[in-house]
């Protein structure tokens, strides 16, 4: 009889540490080919308007950095988290929080107009999406909650106000009762990088400058090392004399601003306006960006545009081959499945063992 | 040795038919050979001593033996019978019983509730008392069927583990390490109690480092090392130091106390009447602790595990602080409130008990753990601009540390899991050496380190005291402390008895302490 061992390496695996993501990836387009089959389409075709169609003119890699410039803002914070084994699942709900504070001022205060709206817009989504994470991070620091939990319900009490304040206080008095605020006007709008060329904003550049300088924090820093070891070991990290309950409010504090920031960017970006829902799920799929990523903030660029690829293949898919729009969320969540399996290759080794012939069998009647 | 006709009909005849017989058992994991072709034969009625340094593979045979792992190859016969133990489960319904040396048992139970829940069958909770009671009596193991676990000493825990095993009236029973958690005074009374078990016709595989209770005890001996059998012997033909050159393959060499110590030496480490409440209703409080340690001196505590010795610890270290500046003053200054940072600038250096996700954090390099106990203290050479980790001079530091302790490892800069715990204690040693403290604090500095690298590591204490710093060794093993120490403490019930210079401490003395024996202890001690 064969059968399948999990051998542990003496240490971790290099080499694993940086294909299982590429594994993963292959494994995810196999098992979505065989998705699409049963769905009843070719899965070439379906794979091919997934992820080779969206690449192919130039507008569209706009939107692909569109899409993925909040993806890579979010996972770069969410990172932080993992790292120090706080488990923020409410980046959903910091980014609304964040896109709601930000817009305060080109909402309620329509007429303050000048170049100093938009930089205090984008501090005050930060610290929106800072605020709405440190309930959490107090919570489970204070009362030693279960963070999973209070982050997560948070998402939904996010949203609820979200639709409550763009149906109610916040409605355009010019907007024919739809369920949205005014328009921002232009001086609270998020720059486009190359207007003639397509939609892409100054989105992208927040994201990969909070990639680059937070790898250099964790990778190069004293404080990395204390997100790090308090998250691995968290005795070994009070005996270095680190305190976990402040890193538990830094990293809420780091990953909310930043969905903060993502979700303001958004709204003065590619939206204008707020509406009942402005995130087609931002805030989960960064956990997969962040996992697929490695939890290296110059990885999670990478994974950031891999999973803005899916949601632009999903419409693609949509519109050319009438995939639902579903497919596109099973796809991503085969993507965690398979990343998170993956990961057990870089710390143990599979070997096919044929199992040991022993004379033990008579000897059970015995 | 007799062939595979003894069976169990011929069992009486004593020590001639074998009850258990092991041939060329191996288990191999990875690279590793833990168990390569151990023969062992053990006779009915007879106390078998399993000898062999941490990491010779006792634990892995043991472990085969009750089912517990798969070997490799090899065949173990019972009673004359081949047989293949799957299942701890299958080994107990074999006959084969097993006392751990960790514990298994639920502390919010009563002793009678943990033995029914490891019963197969449903008997009734006052007939399993019963027959606890009266093994109990039996056998000279006092017990409270109905005390909770929570409340019991170790050595009383331990007797809820053996009649637990008794229960299932074994024929072979496996002690792993019986003696580590006891006082001299507890142990004799289990080795009555394993004599009687043997007059029954029991046996008993006895597995232990401790080479003068295997003489006095077994009647034959099987020493391993690197997962080999070295030697099948008669232990009591053997001297102590034959016994452990077997188990070494080497002289370890004598550690050298030389010099007196200068009594007058300033203390560097004071502790008044420290208390701290329980932070769990089953850890130890703190009743009021006083010592003082000085400058020259190594100050050892003992006691049996859990008498407070880790509450006390993490009291000394700062990583849990004091309502009293006052209570623990290093160098002359009051630290009570001060961090664990706080007092590392001030010349203290720790040590901790576990190795692995206390003293250093598993997944991470050795420069890394250099850098966990010495980011705040050597700021200035290891920190840079931007708060950057400068990775050379940490680099340097590593391998200047690794050369003097003699840390074997493979690779440059391995992470600390891959180290054998022996190497790994003697890079933390050596990382808190390398600053030269004024103050030393180590809990179990040799715990599961072979017998090499506890020689350097005791060697290495005594010199740092030489060399004007106080060092306090809080320790499990007596033999160490005599070795090391100027001054003995015992450490019982969350109390400290006064010190006594080591010329005036004998086994017995420090033993009866260790037991709860009345203490001579000072004044500021008295708890309110």
């Amino acid at each position: 009889m064969m059968r399948l061992e999990l051998v542990k390496r003496p240490q971790h695996s290099v080499l694993f540490s940086a294909i299982s993501p590429l594994i993963a990836l292959v494994l995810t387009m196999i098992a979505g080919a065989i998705m699409f089959s049963i769905l009843g389409k070719n899965p070439l075709d379906a794979l091919y308007y997934y992820f080779i169609d969206p690449l192919r003119e130039t507008w569209s890699l706009h939107e692909l950095a569109i899409k993925a410039a909040p993806l890579i803002l979010i996972a770069v914070g969410l990172s932080v988290c993992f790292l120090s084994n706080n488990w923020n699942i409410g980046a959903e709900g910091q980014f609304i929080a964040g896109a709601i504070a930000g817009s305060i001022l080109p909402v309620v205060f329509p007429d303050f107009q000048n170049w100093l709206v938009l930089p205090l817009m984008l501090a005050m989504g930060m610290a929106g999406g800072a605020a709405y994470a440190a309930v959490p991070a107090f919570l489970k620091a204070r009362f030693n909650t279960n963070e999973i939990l209070t982050s997560l319900m948070l998402v939904y009490v996010g949203q609820l106000f979200l639709d409550w304040i763009v149906r109610g206080p916040w409605r355009d008095p010019g907007g024919m009762n739809f369920p949205e605020t005014r328009d921002f006007h232009a001086f609270a709008i998020l720059p486009e990088l190359m207007p003639s060329a397509g939609r892409a904003n100054w989105g992208i550049v927040f994201a990969v400058l909070a990639a680059l300088i937070l790898w250099f924090v964790l990778r190069k820093t004293r404080k990395g090392f204390e997100i790090r070891v308090l998250g691995q070991s968290p005795r070994a990290g009070r005996f270095a004399g680190f305190s976990s309950s402040r890193m538990v409010m830094m990293a809420f504090l780091i990953s909310g601003g930043l969905a903060g920031l993502a979700g303001i960017s958004e709204v003065a970006g590619a939206i204008g306006q707020l509406q009942p829902s402005i995130s087609p799920g931002y805030g989960f799929t960064a956990i997969i960006v962040a996992f697929l990523g490695r939890l290296n903030p110059l990885g999670i660029v990478a994974a950031g545009f891999v999973l803005a690829l899916s949601y632009l293949g999903g419409e693609a898919a949509q519109i050319s081959l009438g995939l639902s729009d579903k497919a596109a969320r099973a796809f991503q969540g085969m993507l965690l499945f398979f990343v998170l399996g993956c990961d057990m290759l870089i710390h143990y080794r599979v070997r096919l063992a044929g199992r040991a012939l022993r004379g033990g069998e008579a000897a059970k009647h015995a | 040795m007799s062939e595979m006709g003894a069976g169990v009909d011929q069992a009486h005849e004593g020590k001639g038919s074998e009850l258990l017989e092991v041939r060329g058992l191996t288990k191999i994991f990875g690279a590793l050979k833990a168990c390569d072709a151990i023969d062992l034969s053990i006779g009915k009625g007879e106390i078998h001593a399993l000898l062999g340094e941490n990491g010779a593979g006792k634990s892995t045979l043991v472990k085969m033996l009750f089912g517990a792992l798969e070997p490799a190859a090899g065949d173990i016969r019972w009673k004359g019978k081949p047989v293949s133990i799957q299942s701890p489960g299958e080994a107990r319904r074999l006959g084969i019983g097993m006392v751990f040396q960790h514990f298994s048992l639920f502390e919010a139970l009563t002793a009678a509730e943990n033995i029914m829940l490891s019963l197969d069958d449903n008997t009734p909770i006052l007939q399993v008392a019963e027959r606890a009671r009266d093994l109990s009596k039996a056998y000279g193991l006092p017990l409270d069927p109905f005390a909770h676990v929570g409340d019991l000493s170790v050595g009383e825990r331990q007797r809820i583990e053996i009649i637990r095993c008794l229960l299932q009236k074994p024929d072979l029973i496996i002690l792993d390490e019986p003696t580590s958690v006891l006082t001299p005074q507890e142990a004799d009374k289990l080795f009555e109690t394993l004599e009687t078990l043997r007059d029954e016709g029991k046996s008993i595989l006895y597995i232990s480092h401790r080479l003068e209770e295997v003489k006095r005890l077994c009647d034959r001996a099987t020493v391993l090392r690197h997962g080999r059998v070295v030697s099948h012997c008669d232990p009591r033909q053997e001297t102590a130091a034959s016994l452990a050159r077997m188990m070494v393959g080497d002289d370890v060499d004598a550690v050298r106390r030389t010099g007196s110590v200068d009594t007058g030496g300033e203390a560097l480490l004071e502790i008044t009447a420290l208390k701290r409440p329980a932070a769990n209703p089953f850890a130890m409080p703190l009743r009021g602790i006083s010592l003082s340690v000085r400058a020259g001196e190594v100050m050892g505590i003992a006691g049996v595990a859990g008498n407070g010795q880790g509450e006390l610890f993490e009291a000394l270290s700062g990583e849990v602080l004091q309502e009293q500046a006052g209570a623990i003053r290093i160098r002359g200054r009051d630290a009570g409130r001060t961090g664990i940072s706080g007092r590392r600038l001030l010349g203290a250096a720790f040590v901790p008990e576990e190795r692995l996700g206390h003293g250093a954090a598993p997944q991470m390099r050795l420069s890394e753990n250099l850098f966990l106990s010495r980011h705040i203290t050597d700021a200035g050479a290891l920190v840079g601009a931007l708060g950057t980790v400068r990775s050379g001079a940490l680099a340097k530091a590593a391998s200047r540390i690794v050369k003097i302790m003699d840390v074997r490892k493979s690779g440059e800069d391995p992470e600390a899991s891959a180290l054998s715990g022996g190497n790994l204690q003697k890079f933390i040693i050596g990382r808190e050496l390398d600053r030269q403290p004024a103050v030393m604090v180590v809990n179990q500095p040799t715990w599961g380190v072979d017998a090499g690298a506890a020689a350097r590591i005791r060697q290495a204490l005594i010199d740092l005291a030489r060399s004007g710093s106080a060092v306090l060794v809080i320790s499990q093993d007596l033999d160490e402390l005599f070795e090391i120490c100027d001054s003995v403490a015992v450490m019982h019930d969350g109390r400290l008895s006064a010190p006594m210079p080591i010329g005036e401490a004998s086994f017995e003395k420090i033993g009866l302490l260790m037991g709860g024996a009345e203490p001579k202890r000072p004044e500021s001690a008295e708890t309110a």
